[in-house]
């Protein structure tokens, strides 16, 4: 085990994924919480096929996947949201529209240009091969002002989550931290697309929560227990990807849906 | 006011004094709950006016009936009544030390102090109220607006919130509940809403001389 893990450490792309993929987990479990609860699981799965449509845009043009997706899947964010306050579309069936044709548009630009080849599969599919080291520090940074915010504005988060009528009502700006965290998911679900894929990355914010809640009972807990299994989710997933060469990110989806199942499990038995 | 695309409420006039107990009655289906929601800001009335009379915003405290996002939310009693002093702050989002004795009060207060770690879904509908009592109370709320806060509960615990609510009432605090309890409710209101074909509104005395 020892030895495997030396010969991990010792590729420095493992290195620097490990580093962006440690971040991007904790990020997305931090989000989940409040994505999940507000019903909102969708919108990670809808903005990342948002990604993969602004990556076959990016590609072709040979320009930097990051700099180009990051704005546009915040834009895409925002008018997720702007659609779903207004009432004549719902909220589901306008990430369903907003998520197939982004991912349809993206297939015939790439279909069109490069063709499938094994640069959009790892875009698809993740892979730990990807990161490079620039790309490392614009995802350090990015990752260390979402933890920022959301610890800032972690009291306030619950509070509007909790109950967003009675936040409403006593003066709360619901809809900024409704934007706040839309905006922040796009920008993690960008950064983490490249070694999760653009298909599996909304997994990373949807399943820690979801496990995590299956035991725990109080929003802090369930906070502090989301990040820590979804950061050794993260990193199980990326030894079991090396060692048996199946791509990252469906490995971690792997690890994660595993947790899930115990955590459930224990649940059920012990009846909480 | 409009209620998608139907007046749900029109020609209704009131005015409260601070420390009012106003009952709101009325058939289902003749505005009640638009009008409550319209009062915390919750929808845009088509038209008139409302005047606070001084009560800021975050002195309003809302309280829906029950819905179901709350019931498989993780959070400790402790938790959700201490949310109640983020009204207070403006740009900070931290608790101080006030905040949390503040909240330790108020659980006091509405006899949940030894739920306080207890997890909000597994409280009785009675408790929960409670707490969401207390969490209004952290925000030192000076108006009130229940949406038929005793619907669920049984007797006893409905006669309970009942005498609590007089009791915050009592300090001042204004109130407007709705309720489907008329003779349950009647006794410990001063001022009354009937909301019909024809509203009334007067204060309790002239309701009983009204319906005998």
């Amino acid at each position: 085990m020892l030895e495997l893990l030396e010969e991990l450490f010792s590729y420095s792309f493992v290195v620097r994924a490990i580093i962006v993929g440690v971040c991007v987990s904790l990020c997305a479990s931090l989000l989940g919480l409040p994505l999940v609860l507000r019903r909102y699981s969708m919108i990670g799965d809808g903005l990342s096929h948002v990604g993969f449509g602004t990556l076959a845009i990016a590609v072709p043009l040979g320009l930097s996947p990051l700099k180009i997706s990051i704005p546009l899947v915040m834009l895409a964010a925002f008018l997720l949201l702007r659609i779903r306050e207004s009432s004549k579309i719902r909220g589901d069936a306008a990430i369903a529209i907003i998520s197939c044709s982004s991912l349809a548009i993206g297939v015939i630009i790439i279909s069109l240009t490069v063709g499938m080849n094994v640069d959009i599969c790892n875009y698809m599919f993740g892979s730990i091969l990807a990161i490079k080291q620039e790309e490392v520090y614009l995802c350090v940074v990015i990752s260390a002002i979402v933890f920022a915010l959301f610890a800032f504005f972690y009291n306030k988060i619950f509070f509007v989550v909790f109950d967003e009528s009675y936040a409403k009502a006593s003066g709360t700006n619901i809809e900024f931290y409704n934007m706040l965290l839309a905006l922040l998911t796009a920008v993690i679900i960008v950064i983490g697309m490249r070694i999760m894929g653009a298909m599996l990355i909304s997994s990373l914010i949807i399943f820690p929560a979801l496990t995590s809640m299956q035991l725990l009972k109080t929003f802090k807990s369930v906070v502090i227990c989301s990040c820590i299994l979804s950061v050794i989710c993260f990193l199980l997933g990326v030894v079991i990807s090396f060692v048996y060469n199946i791509p990252t990110g469906a490995s971690i989806v792997a690890v994660n849906l595993f947790s899930f199942l115990t955590f459930y499990f224990i649940s059920f038995v012990t009846g909480k | 006011m409009k209620y998608e695309a139907t007046l749900a409420l029109k020609d209704c006039s009131f005015e409260l004094a601070a420390g009012n107990f106003l009952a709101v009655f009325g058939e289902n289906g003749s505005g009640k709950s638009t009008l409550l929601k319209s009062i915390a800001g919750l929808i845009k009335p088509s038209s008139g006016t409302l005047n606070f009379n001084g009560i800021k915003k975050s002195e309003i405290g809302y309280m829906a009936q029950q819905t179901l996002v709350q019931k498989d939310f993780p959070a400790s009693v402790y938790e959700a009544v201490l949310s109640g002093t983020l009204c207070k702050h403006k740009y900070f989002y931290f608790y101080t030390t006030n905040d949390k004795k503040i909240a330790d009060k108020n659980l006091e207060l509405l006899g949940m102090e030894k739920l306080k770690h207890k997890s909000f879904q597994e409280l009785s509908v009675g408790q929960r109220q409670r707490v969401l009592l207390a969490r209004m109370l952290c925000a030192e709320a000076k108006l009130l607006l229940l949406d038929e806060p005793t619907s669920g509960l049984d007797a006893v615990a409905t006669k309970q919130l009942n005498s609590t609510l007089k009791d915050i009432n009592l300090q001042g605090v204004t109130i407007i509940m709705i309720s489907h309890d008329i003779s349950g409710t009647i006794d410990f209101c001063d001022k009354v809403l009937q909301l019909g074909n024809r509203h009334f509104f007067g204060s309790r005395e002239e309701y009983n001389v009204g319906i005998a």
